[in-house]
């Protein structure tokens, strides 16, 4: 019995998978086309969620105006520019390099440098302080005579 | 000196941190300030055989707020429009989004019509043309037809008082 539930739980993803949103799929080449697009664009309302997964109205309406401008022969380039004309950077996933997103792409090479910078001032500075310790002359007759001593048998 | 760099670094990050709590994320910075307003010609609300066209506005500074019946929001924002609407200071035009004529009237019946006119986008084309995501919004335009300022969300009487009527003013002087 334990086990039978045990079975059913670990089955219970495989039906609740949810999916892509469903739309009416006619052309299944461009509707393709389409949510490969669209899941590249952000969905305005849930703001986490790509325009191809989002089940919104306006990801509906918007998904509706991609296909209808892939009928008009537009290119994904296109409707991109469009989206962003209408909807600003934002709705791109993936951000286009330009002035105010310098720090975005370089930002974290930026950060490593500084890190790599301050590990090579701190090994140089340590090194510098283990060279400073000198041995008097008195230590370094006591560490001879340490070294020559014929080693004890071991019990 | 060194002990003290861990902790500017937390601070700094402690800045970074609160100022991103602060930021409404709601709030994206329309593309389409300081440009000219998409036009469009829809039905109207009380009479579908007539068409407004947005061209009709030129030379006057005009509000075009975005509503529905179904908005929640919408609701909140209704009486500073009505407030606004009996001051006569700019002409408030309706655009209602994805609604049907019946809902929409019937809204208005129920609490008062601020606006000057009401066109219809039933299917959300124009919506999608004014980079619309979430109802209510307000664009403020120009007498040359271009945006000049985006409301996202509720106008409230802070934002009224702060932002939109100062704009207002000094567009009409122009």
């Amino acid at each position: 019995m334990k086990y039978l539930l045990i079975l059913l739980i670990t089955l219970l993803p495989a039906i609740s998978y949810a999916g892509q949103a469903k739309d009416m799929a006619k052309d299944p080449v461009l509707e393709q086309r389409m949510i490969h697009l669209t899941q590249n664009l952000r969905c305005l309302v849930c703001q986490n969620e790509s325009l191809a997964a989002s089940q919104a109205d306006l990801a509906k309406d918007l998904r509706q105006e991609v296909r209808d401008k892939m009928k008009q022969g537009m290119t994904d380039k296109e409707i991109i520019a469009f989206m962003v004309s209408k909807y600003g950077d934002f709705v791109l996933f993936d951000p286009p390099m330009q002035r105010n997103t310098i720090l975005l792409w370089y930002g974290p090479f930026g950060l490593l440098l500084i890190g790599l910078a301050s590990l090579v001032y701190q090994l140089r500075k340590r090194r510098k302080s283990v060279l400073e310790v000198k041995m008097s002359a008195e230590e370094a007759q006591r560490t001879a005579a340490l070294l020559n001593e014929p080693k004890a048998p071991q019990t | 000196m060194t002990r003290f760099w861990p902790f500017a670094a937390f601070a700094a990050l402690v800045v970074f941190l609160y100022i991103g709590l602060g930021r409404d994320p709601h709030e994206i910075p329309s593309p389409l300030i300081n440009k000219p307003a998409p036009t469009f010609t829809l039905p109207e609300l009380y009479n579908p055989a007539k068409q407004f066209s947005s061209q009709d506005m030129k030379g006057q500074v005009w509000l075009l707020n975005v509503w529905a019946s179904w908005c929640v929001s919408c609701r909140e924002e209704h009486p500073v429009l009505m407030e606004l609407s009996q001051r006569h200071i700019v002409p408030i035009y309706g655009l209602d989004y994805k609604d049907t004529n019946a809902q929409g009237e019937a809204w208005l019946r129920e609490g008062g019509d601020p606006y000057t006119l009401v066109a219809t986008d039933a299917n959300g084309h124009v919506g999608i043309d004014f980079g619309v995501y979430g109802v209510p919004e307000t664009y403020v335009i120009d007498k040359q037809g271009v945006i000049r300022y985006k409301q996202i969300g509720a106008i409230t009487h802070e934002n009224l008082q702060q932002k939109i009527l100062p704009l207002v003013a000094e567009l009409q002087a122009k």
